[in-house]
C-alpha cells in the first residue's frame, strides 16, 4: 500500500506525497491557487499566461535551458490552468527526482522577460483561435459566463484576444508577485519518492520565496459590475457557418467538492450519461440519435455544476432535448434501481484500481485535493466511498438536481437567430 | 490465431488486445464505412447475451473496454482487475465468432455511423488530417476508416453478414494479454474459447498509391490548418530506427526543433507536430500546425524547412535526450497492463514477431548520430502531400522552389 507522508515547510509551502517505492515512476507537481476566478478584467487570462511564461526561463536558465532539461530528464512534462488552480507537472524515472525538483521549483521564479512575453502573447492568441475553431466552439465557456456571470467563476480561462493584447508584462508581475506566495501553493508527488530528500531539497530552494515583494497592497483596479469585460457577450445562441452537427451544452447547480452527495452524484452521472451503457446511452447514442448524450457533474471548492452536452443533427435537436429532459425527470421521480447502482458501483471501483496503478495519475486529485481541502483520501478510501452510496443516496441525489431548478443552456448551430 | 501473453505480477490489472484481419482495406469500394460497421454490429449481442447484457456483463466485470478499425484490421480490447480475464476472455470470443448481427438493429447502427462522419466534417484538424491521408496513401488505404456517406447509406444486413464471414476468422487474428495473469492459465483460456475458430487465408494487401500535390479546402475559420505529408519507411525497416530518431528530434518534446524553433521563438502557433504512421507495406511523416491566417504561409515554410534541414546541424545531445525520452517511455510502460498489451499485438502485427521491452530499448540505445545522418542524407524528405483548411489558399513551397530554380 502507498504511504501517505505530508509537512509544511518553514516558509509555509505545503508537501504533499503517496508513496509507493515498488513504482517505476515518480511523478511531482506544484499547485498553486491561481486560476481564472481569481483575475479581475485587466487581469483576465493572466493566470493561464503565466503558466506559459514558467516555461520561458529563470534567473539561471534560458527558455531553451527549461525545455532542453526537462527533455534531458526523459520526463513527461505539461502544465495547465483551470477556474481555479495551475498546475505543473513532470513524471521521470526515480532516479531523476533530485534534478526535476531543482528544475520545477526553479521555473517557478521566473523572469518574465519583456521579450519573451511578447513573443508568447502571440502563441496565446492562437491558442484562443485554435479553440474557436473546434467543436463546441466555445459553448462551455459561454455556458459559464452565462451562469456564474462573466466575473468570478464564469471567467474564461484562456481570457480573450482582446484581454491578451491588452496585457503588460508588468501586470504580470504584480499578479505572479500575489499569487504565487508559498502559503498559496503544494508540492504534491507521487510514486516512487524519496520524501526526505524531497523536503530537504524544496526547503533550501524555497528559502527566498516568502521574500517576494508583496504587492498586494497596491490593489488592482475593481471591476465596474455594470459594464461587460471586453470580448465577453452573453447570448444563449451562438451562431457558426456551414456545421454539420448542432451543439447543446447545459449548466446547472450541482454538487461542490466537499458537498456530502458528491460521490451519490457521480454514482447518478455514470447512471445517466456514461458512455456505453447509461440511460442516455441507450436512448440516445446507441439508437443514433444523437453523436454525443451525456452528463456530469463539475466540483469546484465552494459549488458545483451539472453540465449536459448534446450533439446532433440540427433537425433532431429539438426532439433529443425533449428525450434527456424525460430522463432527468423519470430520474427525479423514480430514482434508480439496485442493478443499475451495482453495475455503477463495479465499474467505477475497477476504474479507480486501474487508474490508481500509474502514479501521473494519482497526482492531481492528491495535490488538488490537499491545496484546497488539507484532505488526503487514499485509493482505498475512495472504493470505501463509492461502494458505500446507496439507492437512496443516488435517488436523493436525482431528486435534488434534477427536480427542476435553475439551469441555462447554450446552443451553437448554422441556424441564423 | 496468435497468442501473446507477457506476465506483469506486480499489478493489479490484465489487459488484452485482439486483431482481426477485417479493416478497411479489404471493404468493397463502393461500400465505405463497412468494417467499422460491422465492428459496432458484432457487438450489438453474441452467444446467449443480448446487446443489453454484454454491456451489464462487461460493467460488472469492471472492464474499460475500446473497439475501432483501423487500415488493415478490426481491433477489441479491454482492460480491467485481473480476476475478471478469464470471462472477458470468454465474452470477447463469442462476440468475434458468434455474434448475432441483429438485422432490426442495422438502421440504429448506420444512424451512429453517420453522426460520427457529421461530427468530423465540423472538425477541422480531423477534415485536413484524413484529406491528407487520402492523398499520401491513395483512395483504398487512405479511406476513412469510419467510411462515407454515401457507402454507410448503401450497406444492407448482407453486406454486414458477408464481410463478418469473410474477414472474422482466425487467420492472422493476434490476441495479446498482459497483466497480472500466469501464462499457462492465459493459454488454456485462449485454447479454450478461440480453439474451435476457423482459420482462413487472408486477402493480400493492395500497394499504396499515393501522390505529392497541395490541396486547399475553403473555409471562414479562425485558424488555418495546415497538414503536410511525406513518405517514408514503415516501422520493422531495417533503417527505421535511424529515420525515427530524425523525427524525434524534430518533434518530440519541449527541446524539439519544430517546437522550439517555430513556436518557442517566432509565436508561429500553437501546435505544431511531426509524427510516423506505418502500415504494413507503407508508411508515412505526418505533421500538422495551425496558426491563424496572416501567418499560415510563413508557418508551412518555415515548418518544412525546417524538416528538410535536420541534417545541417544536427548534434549529440539532441539524440540523447530523445534515446533518454523513448527509455522512460519503456520503463514507464510496464505501469500499464493495457498500454502493454497493445504495444504487444501492434508491434506482432508489424514485425511478424513479438519485441521485448529490453530489444527495443537496446536497438535505441546503439543508434549513433552518424548513422542518423547518414539516413537522413541518402533520403532527403521530398514530394510532400500538403492539404491547407483556412480562408486563403497557400502557395506550395515545393513550387516555388521548382521556379526559383529553374
Amino acid at each position: 500500500m502507498p504511504e501517505f507522508r505530508e509537512t509544511t515547510l518553514s516558509n509555509g509551502l505545503r508537501v504533499a506525497a503517496e508513496i509507493d517505492s515498488r513504482g517505476y515512476s515518480a511523478a511531482l507537481g506544484y499547485f498553486v491557487q491561481a486560476g481564472s476566478r481569481n483575475e479581475t478584467d485587466q487581469q483576465s487570462g493572466l493566470s493561464h499566461f503565466l503558466e506559459h511564461m514558467m516555461f520561458k526561463g529563470t534567473e539561471k536558465r534560458s527558455a531553451a535551458d527549461v525545455s532542453r532539461e526537462l527533455d534531458e530528464l526523459g520526463g513527461q512534462g505539461n502544465a495547465y490552468t483551470t477556474e481555479e488552480q495551475t498546475v505543473y507537472y513532470a513524471t521521470v524515472l526515480p532516479k531523476f527526482q533530485d534534478k526535476l525538483v531543482d528544475l520545477l521549483t526553479d521555473m517557478l521564479s521566473p523572469a518574465l522577460s519583456n521579450e519573451e512575453f511578447e513573443v508568447e502573447r502571440k502563441v496565446i492568441l492562437e491558442e484562443i483561435a485554435k479553440y474557436e475553431d473546434q467543436p463546441p466552439f466555445g459553448a462551455f465557456e459561454r455556458s459559464m459566463e452565462v451562469h456564474y456571470g462573466p466575473r468570478g467563476l464564469g471567467r474564461r480561462v484562456l481570457g480573450t484576444a482582446e484581454s491578451i493584447r491588452a496585457m503588460t508584462a508588468s501586470k504580470m508581475r504584480e499578479y505572479f508577485s500575489t499569487m504565487y506566495r508559498p502559503d498559496n501553493m503544494v508540492l504534491a508527488a507521487t510514486g516512487n519518492i524519496d520524501f526526505d530528500g524531497l523536503v530537504n531539497q524544496v526547503e533550501k530552494l524555497t528559502i527566498s520565496w516568502n521574500s517576494r515583494p508583496d504587492v498586494s497592497s497596491v490593489g488592482f483596479q475593481p471591476d465596474d459590475p455594470q459594464t461587460l469585460p471586453d470580448g465577453i457577450a452573453l447570448d444563449h445562441h451562438l451562431y457558426v457557418p456551414d456545421l454539420h452537427q448542432s451543439y447543446l451544452v447545459r449548466i446547472g447547480d450541482g454538487p461542490s467538492e466537499s458537498s456530502s452527495d458528491r460521490y451519490a452524484s457521480r454514482v447518478l452521472a455514470s447512471i445517466l450519461g456514461d458512455e456505453g451503457g447509461s440511460r442516455m446511452f441507450w436512448d440516445l447514442i446507441d439508437t443514433g440519435r444523437a453523436e454525443v448524450a451525456t452528463v456530469w457533474p463539475h466540483e469546484f471548492t465552494d459549488c458545483g455544476a451539472w453540465f449536459t452536452y448534446l450533439v446532433c443533427s440540427p433537425d433532431d435537436l429539438i426532439a433529443n432535448r425533449k428525450q434527456i429532459e424525460s430522463i432527468f425527470n423519470d430520474v427525479a421521480l423514480h430514482g434508480v434501481t439496485d442493478d443499475e447502482l451495482n453495475q455503477t458501483i463495479n465499474k467505477a471501483s475497477a476504474g479507480i484500481i486501474m487508474q490508481s496503478e500509474r502514479p501521473s495519475n494519482r497526482l492531481f486529485g492528491l495535490g488538488s485535493r490537499w491545496l484546497t481541502n488539507q484532505e488526503h483520501l487514499s485509493t482505498d478510501d475512495r472504493l470505501n466511498r463509492i461502494r458505500s452510496v446507496t439507492v437512496d443516496d443516488v435517488s436523493s441525489a436525482a431528486k435534488t438536481y434534477f427536480d427542476g431548478g435553475h439551469f441555462n443552456e447554450i446552443v451553437v448551430s448554422s441556424e441564423e437567430k | 490465431m496468435t497468442v501473446l501473453v507477457q506476465p506483469m505480477p506486480w499489478l493489479r490489472t490484465a489487459a488484452f488486445s485482439i486483431a482481426i484481419r477485417a479493416g478497411v482495406d479489404v471493404e468493397p469500394r463502393d461500400l465505405g464505412g463497412l468494417s467499422g460497421l460491422t465492428c459496432e454490429m458484432v457487438q450489438r449481442g453474441a452467444g446467449k447475451h443480448s446487446s443489453r447484457d454484454l454491456v451489464a456483463i462487461q460493467d460488472n466485470l469492471g472492464m474499460d473496454r475500446s473497439s475501432g478499425v483501423s487500415v488493415s484490421t478490426s481491433n477489441f480490447g479491454a482492460s480491467m482487475p485481473a480476476e475478471s480475464l478469464k470471462e472477458a476472455i470468454e465474452l470477447y470470443a463469442q462476440i468475434v465468432q458468434n455474434p448475432h448481427l441483429p438485422e432490426d438493429q442495422l438502421e440504429d447502427a448506420r444512424m451512429m455511423s453517420l453522426q460520427e462522419i457529421r461530427a468530423n466534417r465540423d472538425e477541422p484538424t480531423h477534415r485536413v488530417m484524413q484529406t491528407l491521408r487520402q492523398m499520401h496513401y491513395g483512395p483504398v488505404l487512405g479511406r476513412p476508416s469510419n467510411g462515407t456517406e454515401e457507402g454507410i447509406s448503401k450497406i444492407t444486413q448482407s453486406d454486414v453478414r458477408e464481410f463478418f464471414e469473410s474477414h472474422y476468422h482466425a487467420g492472422e487474428s493476434i490476441i495479446a494479454i498482459a497483466g497480472n495473469v500466469d501464462s499457462t492459465l492465459a493459454y488454456q483460456w485462449v485454447e479454450d474459447s478461440f480453439g474451435q475458430w476457423q482459420s482462413n487465408p487472408v486477402t493480400d494487401q493492395e500497394a499504396a498509391s499515393g501522390e505529392g500535390g497541395y490541396e486547399h479546402i475553403h473555409s471562414d475559420s479562425s485558424q488555418t490548418h495546415i497538414g503536410f505529408a511525406y513518405r517514408t519507411i514503415p516501422y520493422g525497416h531495417p533503417d527505421y530506427f535511424r529515420m525515427r530518431a530524425g523525427i524525434g528530434i524534430l518533434s518530440d518534446g519541449m527541446s524539439s526543433r519544430l517546437f522550439d524553433r517555430v513556436r518557442e521563438q517566432q509565436g508561429l502557433c500553437y501546435t505544431v507536430t511531426a509524427s510516423c504512421h506505418s502500415l504494413k507495406q507503407d508508411a508515412g511523416v505526418f505533421g500538422y500546425a495551425g496558426t491563424t491566417p496572416e501567418r499560415a504561409q510563413q508557418t508551412l515554410d518555415v515548418t518544412l524547412h525546417e524538416i528538410s534541414h535536420l541534417v545541417d546541424d544536427l548534434n549529440e545531445a539532441e539524440l540523447r535526450r530523445w534515446q533518454t525520452r523513448i527509455q522512460s517511455l519503456l520503463i514507464m510502460e510496464q505501469e500499464s497492463s493495457a498500454s502493454r498489451a497493445s504495444s504487444l499485438a501492434s508491434d506482432y502485427y508489424q514485425l511478424g514477431h513479438p519485441i521485448s521491452t529490453e530489444e527495443l530499448e537496446s536497438a535505441i540505445e546503439a543508434l549513433t548520430l552518424d548513422q542518423v545522418r547518414e539516413y537522413w542524407k541518402a533520403h532527403p524528405p521530398g514530394d510532400y502531400r500538403i492539404v491547407t483548411l483556412g480562408p486563403d489558399r497557400l502557395s506550395n513551397p515545393q513550387d516555388s522552389h521548382t521556379s526559383s530554380v529553374n
